[in-house]
């Protein structure tokens, strides 16, 4: 295939912060998840796995955790003389400009894509949790001799998550011939686009001299000038977090052996490094079916739950179907069912808190309950 | 280099014969333990934590898996512009190259380097022992004493006394003698390996030890005797908290056994005095349907279907169907499979014990700890 760098760009500018109190404080691609990471892992994790060097995030709105979060990138092997990680607000600084929407977001930061020394642009969100191989789409897009290659994953059975993703219409050659809303319609694309680097920076001039706003919608899927898209089918393991719903039942779907390998056996997901110590299980301790992140102590009883680091359950406490993040504590005597606790929860042992099994009990961080 | 007060020099050659086969490929401060350490982040995280941030670390004996796992040292906050650790192995010399004499000849090898930060101290450790330690305030005594060396001690019974180095003091600490596995001890303070010297004193026994070719160049049989014989000011430092030697098989799984109580005596949870080690950066441990876990310590990257009871796991274990792991040490990457029965054993990393195996059941003495690797199996 002979030398090619990749551009990478996360884009979060239409990423909306749909997970009630878990996205009170942060943006929905720094949510915790899998008992240890954070949406945004695996975007990057699929990124460094690609061997890219260069990773820009448009970032707009509560990003203050994902900031603290990634640091320098190094978790990612971004932390480089030479390109790196790049987390860019929308600074706007030339009284001219008159782009809007993301267009403006790209406009604003072209520095970032002159500089970098790749010649491919890979677009990524984060409501999508899959291990998408870069370099296998690229080759696909090499193939096909498209301009754009955008990914989907035909879903046998759609769930409400599902509603609001785009659909694509693919023909018989595998080229796009159209995308929609059509709820019913199973080729969901999943926010991944790849397309050379100056074909895209001519796209982006061209939108904003037409007074264009965003991106996918205004070059891609409207597609003005014709180009040739074609459609990469992935067939591997894709959640999609959209609402608390889909977050929650995501979660415990980890539950099953197979989700957690498909996600976390191979090419392991990287995230920021944290020293905590095993997890402790007391003689009292009752687990099953359960994940466990370290830095827990566990004396009661889990079942069918998610624990994240540093996690106390007492003796005595119960914790069923929930996701408990970090340094949460559930006193003696205290029940959960079917509950998310955000980071930093204490609950009282004389609490019994049951949400519905669609529908958890939601508590924001730091409270006491 | 700009000037440091304390340079921390970390004797890590060693062999740790006793180990036997844990230590075949491997020098004994990179054996693994508490489910996720190396011997070596005990005294590395006690730097970092005490704020010393310039470290030698002095490796001979198998050297390799060390080097690597230290790396440039940022998982202790290393990685630093002034200081930081460096790995010391033997090198050539203009009048020829040797290994290490002793410990003492490893420090003075490496004189040039402490030089460089020209420091007021020079804290001597080693990487055999599980423990936690503010050196700082070791610091602060050894400063208020104005002594040239300062040994911490810690107190033993009078029968554990013959296995240590003792030091017989005053009533106010000072060493006026110190007994080598003494038959019959005169007092309860065994030396733990840790000397801060005065670092031009330190300097000149060195330089003059290293002129004795009879001596053995070790700080304990050489340096601290010619130091007591000059009259010099040395200082016990009485150390209180858990510190274990975990350099038997025994030794290594009582400590790792240790870890298991709700209230450990070394509390590896404790957020202002982290032991950081490098992350093996696995996922959530999945604790199967029909699993049981109790009384244990289990590390990220274990898939358990099985029975666990008061038993360590490292990070990747896998324990299949109707196994059951009691009393026992499982390091990193183990596979077991279904029907496994272990008891009272440390099982080495990266073994894989098929359907069936049985391990250290159906023994009359289980007095023995079993160690269980690819050559003993």
């Amino acid at each position: 295939m002979g030398m090619k760098g990749f551009v990478g760009v996360i884009n979060l500018d239409h990423e909306l912060d749909q997970l009630n109190e878990l996205t009170y404080f942060r943006c929905g691609a720094a949510v915790p998840f899998g008992g240890r990471y954070r949406l945004i892992d695996f975007a990057l994790s699929n990124m460094m796995y690609a061997g890219m060097e260069d990773i820009a995030l448009f970032v707009r709105r509560k990003y203050r955790s994902l900031m603290d979060h990634l640091g320098e990138g190094r978790p990612w092997d971004l932390d480089r003389k030479r390109g790196g990680l790049f987390i860019l607000p929308p600074d706007w600084h030339d009284p001219t400009d008159t782009s809007l929407g993301d267009l403006q977001h790209i406009h604003n930061n072209m520095d970032y894509f002159h500089r970098s020394s790749g010649d491919i642009v890979v677009n990524s969100g984060t409501q999508h949790v899959n291990k998408v191989d870069f370099n296998e789409v690229y080759k696909y897009h090499k193939e096909k001799g498209a301009d754009v290659t955008v990914v989907y994953k035909k879903i046998a059975e759609l769930e409400p998550e599902h509603g609001p993703c785009r659909r694509v219409e693919v023909d018989e050659n595998g080229y796009v011939s159209g995308f929609h809303h059509e709820r019913d319609h199973s080729n969901v694309y999943l926010e991944i686009f790849i397309m050379d680097k100056e074909l895209y920076l001519d796209q982006v001039r061209y939108s904003i001299a037409h007074g264009k706003s965003y991106f996918f919608r205004d070059v891609i899927q409207h597609n003005p000038n014709g180009l040739k898209i074609a459609a990469y089918e992935y067939t591997g393991y894709n959640a999609v977090i959209n609402s608390v719903e889909s977050y929650y039942k995501n979660s415990l779907a980890l539950l099953n052996p197979d989700n957690y390998m498909k996600l976390f056996h191979e090419k392991p997901v990287q995230t920021k490094i944290k020293y905590e110590a095993p997890t402790k299980y007391l003689e009292s301790a009752k687990v099953t079916n359960s994940l466990l992140a370290n830095g827990c102590i566990i004396g009661g009883e889990v079942e069918n739950s998610i624990l994240f680091r540093g996690v106390k359950v007492e003796k005595g406490a119960r914790v069923v179907n929930s996701v408990i993040l970090q340094k949460c504590t559930i006193e003696a005597g205290a029940v959960l069912e079917n509950v998310i606790l955000d980071k930093d929860v204490r609950i009282s042992g004389d609490r019994t808190l049951i949400g519905d099994v669609i529908k958890p009990y939601v508590t924001a961080k730091s409270t006491s309950v | 280099m700009s000037k440091k007060e304390v340079v921390a020099m970390l004797l890590a050659g060693g062999q740790g014969k006793r180990l036997k086969g844990l230590t075949r490929f491997l020098a004994k401060p990179a054996v693994y333990f508490g489910g996720t350490y190396r011997i070596i982040d005990f005294p590395l995280s006690n730097c970092a934590n005490s704020r010393i941030d310039t470290v030698g670390v002095l490796t001979q004996y198998e050297p390799m898996v060390l080097h690597a796992y230290i790396g440039v040292g940022n998982d202790w906050d290393m990685d630093r512009k002034n200081g930081g650790v460096f790995v010391l192995p033997p090198h050539e010399r203009e009048e020829g190259s040797s290994w290490y004499q002793g410990t003492a000849d490893a420090i003075y090898r490496n004189l040039n380097f402490v030089e460089r930060f020209d420091p007021e101290h020079v804290l001597i450790l080693s990487g055999d022992h599980i423990y936690k330690m503010d050196y700082g305030k070791m610091l602060d005594y050894h400063k208020e004493k104005d002594a040239d060396c300062t040994i911490s001690v810690v107190n033993v019974t009078l029968e554990e006394a013959s296995r240590f180095g003792m030091l017989n003091t005053d009533d106010d600490l000072k060493i006026y003698e110190f007994d080598e596995k003494p038959e019959h001890p005169k007092s309860t303070l065994a030396s733990m390996g840790i000397y801060l010297f005065k670092w031009d004193v330190l300097k000149s026994y060195l330089i003059q030890d290293e002129t004795n070719p009879t001596s053995s160049y070790d700080f304990g049989k050489d340096i601290i005797p010619l130091l007591l014989d000059d009259d010099k000011t040395l200082y016990a430092y009485p150390f209180e908290g858990y510190w274990r030697d975990v350099g038997t098989i025994q030794s290594l799984w009582e400590s790792n056994m240790d870890m298991l109580s709700e209230h450990p005596e070394l509390d590896l949870n404790d957020p202002n005095w982290r032991i950081f080690t490098r992350s093996p950066n696995q996922p959530a441990q999945y604790i199967a349907p029909e699993a049981k876990v109790s009384d244990s310590i289990i590390n990220e990257g274990c898939i358990v279907h099985g029975e666990i009871n008061h038993s360590v796991l490292f990070f990747g274990v896998e324990v299949g169907e109707g196994s059951m792991i009691t009393d026992s040490v499982i390091m990193p990457n183990v596979k077991i499979g279904k029907n496994v029965r272990i008891h009272r054993a440390i099982i080495d990393d990266g073994m894989v014990l098929p359907d069936g195996t049985q391990i250290g059941v159906d023994r009359e003495d289980e007095s023995e700890i079993l160690l269980i690797t690819n050559e003993s199996l």
